[in-house]
Protein backbone atom coordinates (compact mmCIF):
# COMPACT_ATOMS: atom_id res chain seq x y z
CA UNK A 1 0.00 0.00 0.00
CA UNK A 2 2.81 1.95 0.67
CA UNK A 3 4.67 1.15 -2.04
CA UNK A 4 1.96 2.57 -4.49
CA UNK A 5 1.51 5.37 -2.74
CA UNK A 6 4.77 6.66 -3.00
CA UNK A 7 5.29 5.52 -6.80
CA UNK A 8 2.04 7.59 -7.44
CA UNK A 9 3.96 11.13 -6.17
CA UNK A 10 6.68 10.83 -8.59
CA UNK A 11 4.28 10.41 -11.53
CA UNK A 12 3.35 13.99 -12.30
CA UNK A 13 -0.02 14.64 -13.97
CA UNK A 14 0.29 18.06 -15.53
CA UNK A 15 1.59 16.52 -18.34
CA UNK A 16 -1.20 13.66 -18.96
CA UNK A 17 -3.58 16.14 -18.29
CA UNK A 18 -2.84 18.43 -20.63
CA UNK A 19 -2.81 15.58 -23.79
CA UNK A 20 -6.45 14.48 -22.55
CA UNK A 21 -8.03 17.53 -21.65
CA UNK A 22 -6.56 20.10 -24.19
CA UNK A 23 -8.31 19.03 -27.08
CA UNK A 24 -11.44 19.39 -25.72
CA UNK A 25 -10.75 22.24 -23.42
CA UNK A 26 -9.39 24.19 -26.46
CA UNK A 27 -12.25 23.21 -28.82
CA UNK A 28 -15.41 24.16 -25.93
CA UNK A 29 -13.11 27.49 -25.41
CA UNK A 30 -12.84 28.75 -29.25
CA UNK A 31 -15.80 26.84 -30.81
CA UNK A 32 -18.64 27.27 -28.21
CA UNK A 33 -17.66 29.81 -25.63
CA UNK A 34 -15.94 32.77 -27.75
CA UNK A 35 -18.54 32.48 -30.59
CA UNK A 36 -21.06 32.99 -27.85
CA UNK A 37 -19.69 35.72 -26.88
CA UNK A 38 -19.56 37.59 -29.74
CA UNK A 39 -22.93 36.86 -30.62
CA UNK A 40 -23.38 38.62 -27.07
CA UNK A 41 -21.13 41.62 -28.40
CA UNK A 42 -22.42 41.84 -31.51
CA UNK A 43 -26.28 41.99 -30.70
CA UNK A 44 -25.10 46.11 -29.05
CA UNK A 45 -23.60 46.36 -32.59
CA UNK A 46 -25.15 48.02 -35.42
CA UNK A 47 -24.86 47.69 -39.39
CA UNK A 48 -23.65 50.36 -42.41
CA UNK A 49 -25.78 50.80 -45.54
CA UNK A 50 -24.20 47.60 -46.65
CA UNK A 51 -25.29 45.30 -44.36
CA UNK A 52 -22.00 45.36 -42.50
CA UNK A 53 -21.60 45.14 -38.82
CA UNK A 54 -20.42 48.67 -37.20
CA UNK A 55 -18.83 47.73 -33.87
CA UNK A 56 -20.29 50.48 -32.13
CA UNK A 57 -22.37 50.35 -29.06
CA UNK A 58 -26.15 50.48 -29.49
CA UNK A 59 -29.24 49.05 -27.71
CA UNK A 60 -31.09 49.52 -31.12
CA UNK A 61 -31.51 45.80 -31.70
CA UNK A 62 -33.10 44.87 -28.14
CA UNK A 63 -35.34 47.89 -28.81
CA UNK A 64 -36.78 46.67 -32.11
CA UNK A 65 -36.94 43.12 -30.15
CA UNK A 66 -40.04 44.42 -27.89
CA UNK A 67 -41.59 45.40 -31.52
CA UNK A 68 -45.59 43.77 -31.08
CA UNK A 69 -44.65 41.95 -34.66
CA UNK A 70 -41.39 40.24 -32.77
CA UNK A 71 -43.92 39.50 -29.23
CA UNK A 72 -46.32 37.84 -31.22
CA UNK A 73 -43.95 35.33 -32.27
CA UNK A 74 -42.54 34.75 -29.21
CA UNK A 75 -45.24 34.33 -28.08
CA UNK A 76 -46.76 31.27 -30.73
CA UNK A 77 -43.53 30.05 -30.57
CA UNK A 78 -43.64 29.27 -26.86
CA UNK A 79 -47.09 28.43 -27.46
CA UNK A 80 -45.95 25.94 -30.59
CA UNK A 81 -43.39 24.62 -28.11
CA UNK A 82 -45.59 23.57 -25.36
CA UNK A 83 -48.48 22.11 -27.33
CA UNK A 84 -45.76 19.95 -28.51
CA UNK A 85 -43.92 18.97 -25.44
CA UNK A 86 -47.34 18.07 -24.06
CA UNK A 87 -48.12 16.02 -26.86
CA UNK A 88 -45.11 14.65 -26.79
CA UNK A 89 -45.84 13.83 -23.25
CA UNK A 90 -49.12 12.32 -23.58
CA UNK A 91 -48.05 10.10 -26.95
CA UNK A 92 -44.40 8.88 -25.90
CA UNK A 93 -45.59 7.89 -21.82
CA UNK A 94 -47.38 5.36 -22.21
CA UNK A 95 -45.69 4.04 -25.69
CA UNK A 96 -42.59 3.76 -23.77
CA UNK A 97 -44.26 2.20 -20.65
CA UNK A 98 -45.69 -0.63 -23.20
CA UNK A 99 -42.38 -1.40 -25.27
CA UNK A 100 -40.44 -0.29 -21.92
CA UNK A 101 -42.65 -3.11 -19.73
CA UNK A 102 -43.67 -5.43 -22.68
CA UNK A 103 -42.07 -9.19 -21.56
CA UNK A 104 -42.03 -9.81 -25.38
CA UNK A 105 -39.35 -11.24 -26.96
CA UNK A 106 -39.27 -8.78 -29.58
CA UNK A 107 -38.62 -5.57 -27.10
CA UNK A 108 -35.23 -5.05 -28.87
CA UNK A 109 -36.81 -4.20 -32.09
CA UNK A 110 -39.87 -2.34 -30.97
CA UNK A 111 -37.09 -0.13 -29.77
CA UNK A 112 -35.26 0.07 -32.65
CA UNK A 113 -38.11 0.28 -34.55
CA UNK A 114 -38.02 4.39 -32.91
CA UNK A 115 -34.96 5.13 -33.81
CA UNK A 116 -35.29 3.70 -37.93
CA UNK A 117 -37.05 6.68 -38.76
CA UNK A 118 -34.67 8.86 -37.59
CA UNK A 119 -31.68 7.59 -39.61
CA UNK A 120 -33.46 9.14 -42.48
CA UNK A 121 -33.55 13.03 -43.22
CA UNK A 122 -35.18 14.77 -41.11
CA UNK A 123 -35.96 17.63 -44.05
CA UNK A 124 -37.10 14.67 -45.86
CA UNK A 125 -39.29 12.82 -43.86
CA UNK A 126 -41.22 16.37 -43.04
CA UNK A 127 -41.20 16.77 -46.71
CA UNK A 128 -43.12 13.64 -46.27
CA UNK A 129 -46.08 15.00 -44.44
CA UNK A 130 -46.56 17.50 -46.83
CA UNK A 131 -47.24 15.13 -49.62
CA UNK A 132 -49.42 13.11 -47.40
CA UNK A 133 -51.72 16.33 -46.73
CA UNK A 134 -51.45 18.02 -49.71
CA UNK A 135 -54.50 19.34 -51.71
CA UNK A 136 -52.81 16.38 -54.25
CA UNK A 137 -51.91 14.17 -51.38
CA UNK A 138 -52.75 11.02 -49.92
CA UNK A 139 -55.26 11.52 -47.70
CA UNK A 140 -57.30 13.59 -49.64
CA UNK A 141 -56.97 11.36 -52.53
CA UNK A 142 -58.12 8.66 -50.08
CA UNK A 143 -61.16 10.78 -48.19
CA UNK A 144 -62.47 11.62 -51.84
CA UNK A 145 -62.04 7.85 -53.18
CA UNK A 146 -64.07 6.93 -50.16
CA UNK A 147 -66.65 9.50 -50.71
CA UNK A 148 -66.15 10.90 -47.68
CA UNK A 149 -65.51 14.31 -49.32
CA UNK A 150 -66.02 15.53 -52.33
CA UNK A 151 -63.25 18.43 -53.00
CA UNK A 152 -59.41 18.09 -51.23
CA UNK A 153 -59.54 19.73 -47.95
CA UNK A 154 -56.45 22.74 -47.04
CA UNK A 155 -54.86 20.09 -44.12
CA UNK A 156 -51.50 22.20 -44.77
CA UNK A 157 -50.08 25.39 -43.78
CA UNK A 158 -51.06 26.39 -40.40
CA UNK A 159 -49.65 26.03 -36.32
CA UNK A 160 -50.94 22.53 -36.35
CA UNK A 161 -49.39 21.11 -38.81
CA UNK A 162 -45.82 22.83 -37.73
CA UNK A 163 -46.79 21.42 -34.09
CA UNK A 164 -47.16 17.92 -36.25
CA UNK A 165 -43.95 18.41 -37.57
CA UNK A 166 -42.52 19.76 -34.54
CA UNK A 167 -43.81 16.38 -32.73
CA UNK A 168 -42.57 14.29 -35.52
CA UNK A 169 -39.00 15.46 -35.24
CA UNK A 170 -38.80 15.89 -31.52
CA UNK A 171 -40.87 13.01 -29.92
CA UNK A 172 -37.68 10.24 -30.16
CA UNK A 173 -35.86 12.82 -27.62
CA UNK A 174 -39.06 12.28 -25.17
CA UNK A 175 -39.35 8.42 -26.18
CA UNK A 176 -35.76 7.52 -25.37
CA UNK A 177 -35.57 8.73 -21.94
CA UNK A 178 -38.47 8.13 -20.78
CA UNK A 179 -37.74 4.21 -21.72
CA UNK A 180 -34.75 4.33 -19.63
CA UNK A 181 -36.67 5.51 -16.76
CA UNK A 182 -39.62 3.46 -16.90
CA UNK A 183 -37.18 0.50 -17.70
CA UNK A 184 -35.24 0.98 -14.62
CA UNK A 185 -38.58 0.52 -12.68
CA UNK A 186 -38.96 -1.81 -9.92
CA UNK A 187 -41.83 -4.21 -10.74
CA UNK A 188 -41.75 -5.40 -7.37
CA UNK A 189 -42.73 -1.79 -5.48
CA UNK A 190 -45.59 -1.83 -8.44
CA UNK A 191 -46.66 -4.87 -6.57
CA UNK A 192 -45.62 -3.87 -3.19
CA UNK A 193 -48.29 -0.77 -3.82
CA UNK A 194 -51.09 -3.15 -5.05
CA UNK A 195 -50.97 -5.58 -2.66
CA UNK A 196 -50.90 -3.02 -0.17
CA UNK A 197 -54.36 -1.81 -1.54
CA UNK A 198 -53.71 0.83 -3.74
CA UNK A 199 -56.16 1.41 -7.37
CA UNK A 200 -53.91 1.24 -10.13
CA UNK A 201 -54.34 5.21 -10.83
CA UNK A 202 -52.98 5.78 -7.03
CA UNK A 203 -50.08 3.60 -7.65
CA UNK A 204 -49.60 5.45 -10.82
CA UNK A 205 -49.76 9.12 -9.21
CA UNK A 206 -47.74 7.77 -5.79
CA UNK A 207 -45.32 5.46 -7.42
CA UNK A 208 -44.59 5.15 -11.00
CA UNK A 209 -44.66 8.82 -11.87
CA UNK A 210 -42.83 10.07 -9.40
CA UNK A 211 -40.29 7.49 -9.99
CA UNK A 212 -40.25 8.38 -13.39
CA UNK A 213 -40.43 12.34 -13.81
CA UNK A 214 -36.97 12.48 -14.35
CA UNK A 215 -37.55 10.98 -17.95
CA UNK A 216 -40.10 13.55 -18.04
CA UNK A 217 -38.13 16.46 -17.20
CA UNK A 218 -35.07 15.90 -19.50
CA UNK A 219 -37.73 14.54 -22.24
CA UNK A 220 -39.49 17.85 -22.21
CA UNK A 221 -36.27 19.97 -22.02
CA UNK A 222 -35.13 18.55 -25.20
CA UNK A 223 -38.32 18.87 -26.93
CA UNK A 224 -39.26 22.35 -25.70
CA UNK A 225 -35.98 24.21 -26.25
CA UNK A 226 -35.49 22.95 -30.02
CA UNK A 227 -38.79 23.31 -30.79
CA UNK A 228 -38.17 27.41 -30.14
CA UNK A 229 -35.73 27.30 -33.48
CA UNK A 230 -36.55 24.40 -35.51
CA UNK A 231 -37.46 27.43 -38.67
CA UNK A 232 -37.10 24.43 -41.44
CA UNK A 233 -40.72 22.29 -39.84
CA UNK A 234 -42.35 25.77 -40.18
CA UNK A 235 -41.13 26.45 -43.55
CA UNK A 236 -42.40 23.38 -45.04
CA UNK A 237 -44.98 22.55 -42.86
CA UNK A 238 -46.25 26.17 -41.24
CA UNK A 239 -48.63 28.79 -42.90
CA UNK A 240 -48.38 32.69 -42.22
CA UNK A 241 -49.15 31.79 -38.11
CA UNK A 242 -46.16 29.37 -37.48
CA UNK A 243 -42.93 31.35 -37.48
CA UNK A 244 -40.93 30.28 -34.39
CA UNK A 245 -38.01 32.63 -32.83
CA UNK A 246 -35.62 30.18 -34.90
CA UNK A 247 -37.66 31.94 -38.54
CA UNK A 248 -36.76 35.39 -37.52
CA UNK A 249 -33.01 34.36 -36.17
CA UNK A 250 -32.78 32.63 -40.00
CA UNK A 251 -34.27 35.58 -41.53
CA UNK A 252 -31.28 38.14 -40.26
CA UNK A 253 -28.61 35.58 -41.22
CA UNK A 254 -29.59 34.76 -44.59
CA UNK A 255 -31.96 36.98 -46.64
CA UNK A 256 -32.03 39.80 -44.15
CA UNK A 257 -28.27 40.34 -43.63
CA UNK A 258 -28.76 42.30 -39.93
CA UNK A 259 -26.27 40.20 -38.06
CA UNK A 260 -26.57 42.27 -35.18
CA UNK A 261 -30.45 41.79 -34.75
CA UNK A 262 -30.42 38.41 -35.47
CA UNK A 263 -27.64 37.76 -32.46
CA UNK A 264 -30.08 40.14 -30.44
CA UNK A 265 -32.67 37.76 -31.38
CA UNK A 266 -30.57 34.19 -30.40
CA UNK A 267 -29.94 36.02 -26.65
CA UNK A 268 -33.70 35.61 -26.36
CA UNK A 269 -33.17 31.72 -27.23
CA UNK A 270 -30.06 31.45 -25.24
CA UNK A 271 -31.87 33.10 -22.09
CA UNK A 272 -34.73 30.81 -22.20
CA UNK A 273 -32.96 27.94 -22.77
CA UNK A 274 -30.76 29.39 -19.33
CA UNK A 275 -33.88 29.68 -17.61
CA UNK A 276 -35.57 25.93 -18.26
CA UNK A 277 -31.57 24.60 -17.89
CA UNK A 278 -32.05 26.13 -14.11
CA UNK A 279 -35.67 24.86 -13.58
CA UNK A 280 -34.21 21.45 -14.60
CA UNK A 281 -31.24 21.19 -12.19
CA UNK A 282 -33.70 22.73 -9.07
CA UNK A 283 -36.71 19.86 -10.06
CA UNK A 284 -33.24 17.58 -9.66
CA UNK A 285 -32.18 16.90 -12.86
CA UNK A 286 -28.94 15.14 -13.90
CA UNK A 287 -27.26 17.07 -17.11
CA UNK A 288 -25.72 14.23 -18.22
CA UNK A 289 -28.55 12.61 -18.67
CA UNK A 290 -29.20 15.19 -21.71
CA UNK A 291 -27.01 13.99 -24.10
CA UNK A 292 -27.18 9.81 -23.46
CA UNK B 1 -63.23 -14.15 -15.63
CA UNK B 2 -63.79 -10.49 -15.30
CA UNK B 3 -60.53 -9.48 -14.53
CA UNK B 4 -59.69 -11.84 -17.77
CA UNK B 5 -61.12 -10.04 -20.10
CA UNK B 6 -59.99 -6.65 -18.35
CA UNK B 7 -56.44 -8.13 -19.47
CA UNK B 8 -57.10 -9.24 -22.88
CA UNK B 9 -59.04 -5.71 -23.46
CA UNK B 10 -55.47 -3.92 -21.90
CA UNK B 11 -53.76 -6.18 -24.41
CA UNK B 12 -55.72 -5.05 -27.43
CA UNK B 13 -55.24 -1.45 -26.42
CA UNK B 14 -51.71 -1.58 -25.85
CA UNK B 15 -50.98 -3.09 -29.35
CA UNK B 16 -53.38 -0.41 -31.13
CA UNK B 17 -51.66 2.52 -29.56
CA UNK B 18 -48.17 1.34 -30.55
CA UNK B 19 -49.35 0.75 -33.72
CA UNK B 20 -50.95 3.93 -34.23
CA UNK B 21 -47.43 5.71 -32.84
CA UNK B 22 -45.35 3.42 -35.37
CA UNK B 23 -47.54 4.34 -38.50
CA UNK B 24 -47.08 8.30 -37.10
CA UNK B 25 -43.60 7.51 -37.43
CA UNK B 26 -42.94 5.01 -40.38
CA UNK B 27 -45.87 7.07 -42.17
CA UNK B 28 -43.75 10.06 -44.19
CA UNK B 29 -41.42 7.55 -44.38
CA UNK B 30 -43.59 5.22 -46.56
CA UNK B 31 -44.56 8.25 -48.68
CA UNK B 32 -40.80 8.59 -49.42
CA UNK B 33 -39.94 4.86 -50.56
CA UNK B 34 -43.50 4.73 -52.54
CA UNK B 35 -42.74 8.19 -54.34
CA UNK B 36 -39.01 6.69 -55.37
CA UNK B 37 -41.11 5.07 -57.66
CA UNK B 38 -43.12 7.04 -58.93
CA UNK B 39 -43.22 8.00 -62.73
CA UNK B 40 -44.02 11.18 -62.94
CA UNK B 41 -41.43 13.53 -64.69
CA UNK B 42 -43.70 16.68 -64.30
CA UNK B 43 -42.54 19.08 -60.86
CA UNK B 44 -43.30 19.07 -58.02
CA UNK B 45 -43.73 15.20 -58.27
CA UNK B 46 -46.53 15.02 -56.41
CA UNK B 47 -49.40 13.14 -59.23
CA UNK B 48 -49.05 9.57 -59.15
CA UNK B 49 -48.17 8.13 -62.96
CA UNK B 50 -47.17 4.65 -62.84
CA UNK B 51 -44.56 2.32 -61.10
CA UNK B 52 -40.52 3.02 -62.90
CA UNK B 53 -37.33 2.14 -61.35
CA UNK B 54 -36.36 4.78 -63.48
CA UNK B 55 -34.93 6.62 -60.69
CA UNK B 56 -32.77 4.65 -59.10
CA UNK B 57 -31.05 4.32 -62.70
CA UNK B 58 -31.47 8.27 -63.04
CA UNK B 59 -29.44 8.92 -59.54
CA UNK B 60 -26.54 7.91 -60.58
CA UNK B 61 -26.13 10.73 -63.35
CA UNK B 62 -27.49 12.97 -60.75
CA UNK B 63 -23.89 13.99 -60.14
CA UNK B 64 -24.36 17.13 -58.24
CA UNK B 65 -26.50 14.83 -55.31
CA UNK B 66 -24.36 12.47 -55.05
CA UNK B 67 -21.31 14.41 -54.52
CA UNK B 68 -23.70 16.08 -51.61
CA UNK B 69 -23.67 12.51 -49.94
CA UNK B 70 -20.31 12.24 -50.57
CA UNK B 71 -19.50 15.32 -48.67
CA UNK B 72 -21.92 14.27 -45.95
CA UNK B 73 -20.02 10.42 -45.69
CA UNK B 74 -17.03 12.24 -45.39
CA UNK B 75 -17.64 14.99 -42.97
CA UNK B 76 -20.19 12.48 -40.96
CA UNK B 77 -16.64 9.84 -41.10
CA UNK B 78 -13.77 12.72 -40.12
CA UNK B 79 -16.28 14.37 -37.60
CA UNK B 80 -16.88 11.15 -35.86
CA UNK B 81 -13.36 9.80 -35.64
CA UNK B 82 -12.04 13.38 -34.27
CA UNK B 83 -14.97 13.68 -32.16
CA UNK B 84 -14.14 10.23 -30.83
CA UNK B 85 -10.94 10.72 -29.81
CA UNK B 86 -11.22 14.64 -28.38
CA UNK B 87 -14.20 13.52 -26.55
CA UNK B 88 -12.79 9.91 -25.05
CA UNK B 89 -9.26 11.51 -24.27
CA UNK B 90 -11.41 14.42 -22.64
CA UNK B 91 -13.97 12.30 -20.75
CA UNK B 92 -10.74 9.96 -19.29
CA UNK B 93 -8.88 13.19 -18.43
CA UNK B 94 -11.94 14.94 -17.02
CA UNK B 95 -12.99 11.95 -14.73
CA UNK B 96 -8.95 11.08 -13.17
CA UNK B 97 -7.50 14.59 -13.35
CA UNK B 98 -8.16 17.43 -11.08
CA UNK B 99 -7.37 20.87 -12.96
CA UNK B 100 -8.34 24.39 -13.20
CA UNK B 101 -11.35 25.04 -14.86
CA UNK B 102 -12.32 21.81 -14.85
CA UNK B 103 -16.34 23.10 -13.69
CA UNK B 104 -16.01 25.56 -16.35
CA UNK B 105 -15.27 22.73 -18.73
CA UNK B 106 -18.13 20.76 -17.80
CA UNK B 107 -20.51 23.86 -18.25
CA UNK B 108 -19.33 24.83 -21.47
CA UNK B 109 -19.87 21.01 -22.24
CA UNK B 110 -23.48 20.92 -21.87
CA UNK B 111 -24.03 24.27 -24.17
CA UNK B 112 -23.76 22.46 -27.08
CA UNK B 113 -26.16 19.59 -25.95
CA UNK B 114 -29.36 22.10 -25.33
CA UNK B 115 -29.03 25.11 -26.86
CA UNK B 116 -30.86 25.14 -30.04
CA UNK B 117 -28.87 24.63 -32.95
CA UNK B 118 -29.45 27.86 -34.79
CA UNK B 119 -27.84 29.31 -31.92
CA UNK B 120 -24.51 27.12 -32.77
CA UNK B 121 -24.84 27.45 -35.96
CA UNK B 122 -25.27 31.45 -36.18
CA UNK B 123 -22.62 32.00 -33.42
CA UNK B 124 -20.03 29.67 -35.50
CA UNK B 125 -20.98 31.27 -38.56
CA UNK B 126 -20.18 34.48 -37.30
CA UNK B 127 -16.94 33.86 -35.49
CA UNK B 128 -15.82 31.91 -38.40
CA UNK B 129 -16.25 35.06 -40.85
CA UNK B 130 -14.75 37.02 -38.41
CA UNK B 131 -11.52 35.09 -38.33
CA UNK B 132 -11.80 34.88 -42.18
CA UNK B 133 -11.76 31.28 -42.41
CA UNK B 134 -13.14 30.04 -46.02
CA UNK B 135 -16.47 28.32 -45.49
CA UNK B 136 -16.89 25.07 -46.78
CA UNK B 137 -15.38 21.42 -45.71
CA UNK B 138 -12.69 22.20 -43.22
CA UNK B 139 -15.83 25.05 -41.34
CA UNK B 140 -18.37 22.20 -41.45
CA UNK B 141 -16.43 19.19 -40.15
CA UNK B 142 -15.05 21.56 -37.48
CA UNK B 143 -19.02 22.76 -36.66
CA UNK B 144 -19.56 18.88 -36.95
CA UNK B 145 -16.92 18.29 -34.21
CA UNK B 146 -18.13 20.91 -32.13
CA UNK B 147 -21.65 19.43 -31.75
CA UNK B 148 -20.65 15.83 -31.38
CA UNK B 149 -17.86 15.78 -28.98
CA UNK B 150 -20.17 16.21 -25.74
CA UNK B 151 -22.43 13.63 -26.79
CA UNK B 152 -19.36 11.18 -27.31
CA UNK B 153 -18.02 12.15 -23.49
CA UNK B 154 -21.29 11.77 -22.29
CA UNK B 155 -21.71 8.07 -23.06
CA UNK B 156 -17.92 7.35 -21.75
CA UNK B 157 -18.72 8.98 -19.07
CA UNK B 158 -21.87 7.05 -18.64
CA UNK B 159 -19.31 3.70 -18.59
CA UNK B 160 -16.95 5.62 -16.34
CA UNK B 161 -19.42 5.80 -13.27
CA UNK B 162 -19.01 2.01 -12.60
CA UNK B 163 -15.02 2.25 -13.43
CA UNK B 164 -12.70 0.89 -10.98
CA UNK B 165 -9.62 2.66 -11.04
CA UNK B 166 -7.52 0.22 -9.42
CA UNK B 167 -6.68 -1.88 -12.77
CA UNK B 168 -5.15 0.62 -14.20
CA UNK B 169 -2.75 1.04 -11.07
CA UNK B 170 -2.41 -3.12 -11.16
CA UNK B 171 -1.27 -2.28 -14.62
CA UNK B 172 1.19 0.28 -14.10
CA UNK B 173 2.57 -1.41 -10.89
CA UNK B 174 3.14 -4.10 -13.00
CA UNK B 175 5.65 -2.07 -15.17
CA UNK B 176 2.69 -1.13 -17.78
CA UNK B 177 3.68 2.70 -18.75
CA UNK B 178 0.38 5.42 -18.93
CA UNK B 179 -0.07 4.98 -22.73
CA UNK B 180 0.30 0.88 -22.89
CA UNK B 181 -2.15 0.96 -19.96
CA UNK B 182 -4.69 3.54 -21.67
CA UNK B 183 -4.69 1.33 -24.88
CA UNK B 184 -4.61 -1.88 -22.93
CA UNK B 185 -6.17 -1.27 -19.84
CA UNK B 186 -8.64 1.85 -20.41
CA UNK B 187 -9.88 1.31 -23.47
CA UNK B 188 -11.42 -1.96 -23.90
CA UNK B 189 -13.44 -1.23 -20.69
CA UNK B 190 -14.77 1.72 -21.89
CA UNK B 191 -15.56 0.48 -25.54
CA UNK B 192 -19.47 0.20 -25.31
CA UNK B 193 -19.56 3.96 -24.31
CA UNK B 194 -17.00 5.04 -26.75
CA UNK B 195 -18.94 2.78 -29.73
CA UNK B 196 -22.85 4.22 -27.88
CA UNK B 197 -21.10 7.59 -28.42
CA UNK B 198 -19.19 7.43 -32.10
CA UNK B 199 -22.26 5.80 -33.21
CA UNK B 200 -24.75 8.44 -31.96
CA UNK B 201 -22.36 11.48 -33.32
CA UNK B 202 -22.25 9.77 -37.07
CA UNK B 203 -26.32 10.13 -36.82
CA UNK B 204 -26.21 13.60 -35.64
CA UNK B 205 -23.51 14.55 -38.35
CA UNK B 206 -25.37 12.80 -40.94
CA UNK B 207 -28.56 14.23 -40.43
CA UNK B 208 -27.45 17.77 -39.06
CA UNK B 209 -29.15 20.36 -41.70
CA UNK B 210 -29.48 23.79 -39.03
CA UNK B 211 -25.91 23.85 -37.93
CA UNK B 212 -24.79 23.11 -41.54
CA UNK B 213 -26.76 25.86 -43.03
CA UNK B 214 -24.85 28.55 -41.29
CA UNK B 215 -21.50 27.47 -42.26
CA UNK B 216 -21.40 25.72 -45.87
CA UNK B 217 -20.42 28.16 -47.58
CA UNK B 218 -20.94 26.51 -50.96
CA UNK B 219 -20.23 23.31 -50.43
CA UNK B 220 -23.45 20.89 -50.50
CA UNK B 221 -24.29 18.28 -47.63
CA UNK B 222 -26.93 16.13 -49.20
CA UNK B 223 -29.37 17.17 -45.94
CA UNK B 224 -28.68 20.78 -47.87
CA UNK B 225 -29.38 19.42 -51.30
CA UNK B 226 -32.94 18.52 -49.43
CA UNK B 227 -33.29 21.68 -48.50
CA UNK B 228 -32.85 23.05 -51.88
CA UNK B 229 -34.82 20.67 -53.33
CA UNK B 230 -37.88 21.55 -51.22
CA UNK B 231 -38.92 24.59 -53.21
CA UNK B 232 -39.59 23.54 -56.31
CA UNK B 233 -40.87 19.79 -55.34
CA UNK B 234 -38.27 16.76 -53.84
CA UNK B 235 -37.67 15.04 -57.00
CA UNK B 236 -37.93 11.48 -57.21
CA UNK B 237 -34.38 10.75 -57.59
CA UNK B 238 -33.70 12.35 -53.78
CA UNK B 239 -36.26 10.00 -52.64
CA UNK B 240 -34.71 7.20 -54.00
CA UNK B 241 -31.23 8.00 -52.66
CA UNK B 242 -33.45 8.22 -49.56
CA UNK B 243 -34.44 4.67 -49.90
CA UNK B 244 -31.23 3.45 -50.40
CA UNK B 245 -29.93 5.07 -47.24
CA UNK B 246 -32.62 4.03 -45.18
CA UNK B 247 -32.35 0.27 -46.55
CA UNK B 248 -28.22 0.64 -45.92
CA UNK B 249 -29.11 1.44 -42.08
CA UNK B 250 -31.47 -0.89 -41.41
CA UNK B 251 -29.55 -3.66 -42.97
CA UNK B 252 -26.27 -2.54 -41.08
CA UNK B 253 -28.86 -2.58 -37.79
CA UNK B 254 -29.90 -6.23 -38.58
CA UNK B 255 -26.33 -7.31 -38.93
CA UNK B 256 -24.94 -5.90 -36.08
CA UNK B 257 -27.90 -6.70 -33.54
CA UNK B 258 -28.00 -10.22 -34.62
CA UNK B 259 -24.11 -10.27 -34.34
CA UNK B 260 -24.49 -9.01 -30.86
CA UNK B 261 -26.99 -11.67 -29.91
CA UNK B 262 -24.86 -14.25 -31.35
CA UNK B 263 -22.55 -13.03 -28.85
CA UNK B 264 -24.94 -12.93 -25.71
CA UNK B 265 -25.96 -16.23 -26.60
CA UNK B 266 -22.02 -17.67 -26.68
CA UNK B 267 -21.55 -15.58 -23.41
Amino acid sequence: MEKKHSSHQFRSNTLPALVMVGPVALLLVLLVAVPLVYVAVMSFCTTDEYYNVVFKFSLANYGKLLSPDYIKIYGQSILIAFITTLLCILIAYPFSYIIARTKSKRKQLFYMLVIIPFWTNSLIRVYGWRTFLGTNGWLNNALQALHITTEPLDFLYNQGTTVLGMVYCLIPFMILPLYTAIEKLDGSLLEASSDLGAKPVKTFFEVILPLTASGIFSGSIMVFIPCLGYFFVSNILGGGNSDVIGNLIERQFKSGNNWPLGAALSIILILVTLLLVKIYKKLGGDMDSLGV
Amino acid sequence: MKRKNKKAFHGIFNVAFCGLVYLFLFLPISVIVVNSFNATTSKPYLSWKGFTFDWYVELWSNTSLLSAFGNTMIIALVSTILATIIGTLGAVGMYKYKFKGKGILNSLLYIPVVIPEIVLGISLLTIFSNVNIPRGMLTLILSHVTFCVPFVIFNVRARLDGYDNSIEEASMDLGANRIVTFFQVTLPVLAPGIGGGALLAFTLSIDDVIISYFVNGQTKTYPLKVMESIKSGVSPDVNALSTIILIGTIVLVVLTQSNLLKKKKEE
